[in-house]
């Protein structure tokens, strides 16, 4: 695998987490419990979706085969897809929702403080305008996580459910390959275990604050950096890609 | 909604610039209500601080006492600086 494969692999496993995610926040447009939190879960989805636009427009151009960020977003089928098990879950209830947010964006923040001093221009530069987004979704993410954990016994309840439901898509996160060790070695990718180490501190300060417990160890699910996904992610895709594959390059 | 009081929101457009009210919103504190007001009220720059008040916290002058509150002063137009002629270098004031 030469350096640019590595990095153009990369590229899609970070585009492929903030595309997913941000189509999955974008399902609670309309929908949200009230009208100030429709617009926020919406300006996080904008966010991770103009992130998404960016990695992915950097592997395309990196691969240089002629594609762009809409064709890897449009034309690819869930075995392409590079992203995380933790982002396509679906939505759930509020609280399943904000706790995704939450594991994600405790990955996240740290990740992007990391690339912003990328050996990689191109990576540097996208990661730091991502992470000032991502540091207030993080904000979001555990204020919420806090308010419904100490907040009143059923909201406590279901948040502590959904902190656990989720637990097992977390692990792989943090998980190296050859891809990861290759371009972390050369400076251009993140450590995964330093990040590991700043996710569970941080984690344990919010989760205790909200007065929930920690889950306890357990196996971990993965296989989504391969592109081995939950059932969820097909059924998501059949819904953002329809247009591109009804209407191929369709335009108005 | 007991648990989300409504807010009174004041964006700063400018550095130099006085806040203004532009809207209200429910929140739950005083930190969320700030958050709202970031994610509903500056999606397109509009701003470069907020504030954020209880809506409950606003003392606000009652609309029967539009009589005696402000008719007076319907009658001091010399309170008015406008009987001064303007040199035209002085411009727009």
């Amino acid at each position: 695998m030469t350096a640019d494969d590595a990095a153009t692999e990369y590229l899609l496993r970070l585009g492929d987490n903030c595309l997913i995610l941000g189509h999955r926040l974008s399902e609670w447009v309309g929908h949200a419990p009230v009208l100030e939190e429709d617009l926020g879960l919406a300006n996080v989805a904008l966010d991770l979706l103009g992130q998404a636009q960016h990695w992915l427009g950097l592997a395309a151009e990196l691969e240089g085969e002629g594609r762009d960020a809409d064709w890897f977003a449009f034309r690819r089928d869930a075995g392409e897809f590079r992203n995380a098990l933790l982002v396509e879950q679906p939505n759930g209830d509020f609280a399943h929702t904000m706790a995704r947010q939450l594991y994600f964006d405790l990955w996240h923040v740290p990740l992007l403080a990391n690339l912003e001093n990328s050996m990689h221009a191109g990576i540097a530069g996208i990661a730091a305008k991502a992470h000032k987004e991502a540091r207030y979704h993080l904000e979001r993410s555990g204020d919420w996580v806090i308010r419904l954990g100490d907040g009143t016994e059923e909201s406590h309840r279901r948040m502590q459910e959904a902190i656990n439901e989720l637990w097992n898509f977390t692990g792989e996160l943090f998980e190296s390959d050859a891809v990861e060790e290759v371009l972390a070695a050369e400076g251009v990718a993140a450590d995964a275990g330093r990040i590991a180490a700043s996710w569970r501190k941080r984690l344990g300060d919010i989760l205790t604050e909200a007065t929930l417990d920690l889950p306890q160890e357990n196996w971990m699910r993965h296989g989504g950096r391969r592109g081995i996904h939950s059932e969820h992610l097909g059924f998501l895709l059949a819904e953002m890609q329809f247009l591109q594959r009804a209407y191929p390059d369709a335009r108005w | 909604m007991n648990e989300m009081p409504l807010w009174e929101i004041f964006i700063r457009s400018q550095h130099g610039l006085a806040h203004k009210h532009v809207g209200s919103l429910h929140a739950s504190d005083a930190a969320m209500a700030i958050n709202n007001a970031r994610d509903v009220y500056t999606r397109r720059s509009e701003g470069v601080s907020i504030w954020a008040v209880r809506s409950t916290d606003i003392v606000a002058s009652a609309p029967g006492d539009k009589g005696p509150l402000f008719e007076p002063a319907n009658s001091k137009a010399y309170r008015h600086p406008t009987f001064y002629d303007i040199p035209d270098e002085v411009g727009h004031m």
